[in-house]
């Protein structure tokens, strides 16, 4: 074995052992279904846009509880149900926070579509709900009041 | 590797009620520590949630979800015995995991 061959074989093996112990990672890799231009959309358009979900009409049938009046804008808890027959998705987003998309949750086979999270919110702002049903978006809203904001600090 | 999850699993008829409690951080990369520095953004990505062994549940979130995230959720079907597996990813590859029987 010549000196250059064993120089190859031991950098490879170094580059594997760091791949092994989770230290190289392949960040293109990770986390492949997260909708990074959505998340990173600065504006409520823009993010709508991102999901598919432009246009979206409004319904009634989208039920958001939240509080009026949120102490603590770090901790503000959200509860949504859709009762939009055959509902695949729920969207939850913060209108005024920098970048508005919160969270997307997709209810297969046996799921309710329920959901409870607790959300930031960097001020009052509306709490914007979509509901994908029947290969549609709809769209409820309401109004969180924060008197103190959760997001810097 | 970060703490194990809590899972409350509540059985009511066919459909059970889940609770899941996660230990992270959520950075929303706006914070500052005690020198002034910009804490760099840290949150979870994706979660999925799993009735023996399939997926009912898959989400995205970001940043904004509370610190130590909470949801609950609810999957119909279900009956006593059956595995819940919960399992989370962050922005930095890190994953866990944690399974519950629905009593």
């Amino acid at each position: 074995m010549n000196q250059s061959r064993r120089k190859v074989l031991q950098r490879a093996g170094t580059a594997g052992a760091l791949a092994a112990a989770g230290v190289l990672r392949p960040q293109d890799l990770l986390a492949a279904g997260w909708n990074k231009d959505a998340f990173s959309a600065k504006t409520l358009a823009d993010a709508l846009k991102n999901i598919g979900a432009a246009g979206a009409g409004d319904s009634k049938d989208i039920v958001i509880e939240a509080p009026q009046i949120a102490e603590n804008g770090a901790v503000v808890p959200v509860e949504v149900t859709s009762n939009l027959p055959d509902t695949k998705s729920i969207v939850v987003l913060v209108e005024k926070n920098p970048f508005p998309l919160v969270a997307k949750f997709d209810f297969l086979e046996g799921a309710t579509p329920f959901v409870k999270v607790n959300v930031k919110m960097g001020e009052s702002s509306n709490v914007r709900v979509l509901a994908e049903a029947g290969g549609k978006y709809y769209s409820a809203v309401k109004e969180v009041k924060v008197t103190i904001g959760g997001c810097g600090g | 590797m970060a703490d194990p999850m809590k899972i409350r699993a509540v059985l009511k008829g066919d459909t059970v009620d889940v609770r899941v409690l996660m230990n992270h951080p959520m950075e929303t990369g706006q914070r500052k520590d005690g020198g002034g520095n910009l804490i760099p953004l840290h949150f979870i990505q994706e979660i999925t949630v799993r009735l023996n062994g399939k997926a009912v549940i898959e989400s995205q979130i970001s940043q904004a979800v509370s610190r130590n995230p909470v949801f609950s959720f609810r999957v119909k079907g279900a009956k006593a015995g059956d595995k819940l597996q919960i399992s989370w990813l962050d922005n930095k590859g890190d994953r866990n995991s944690t399974e519950a029987v629905i009593g």
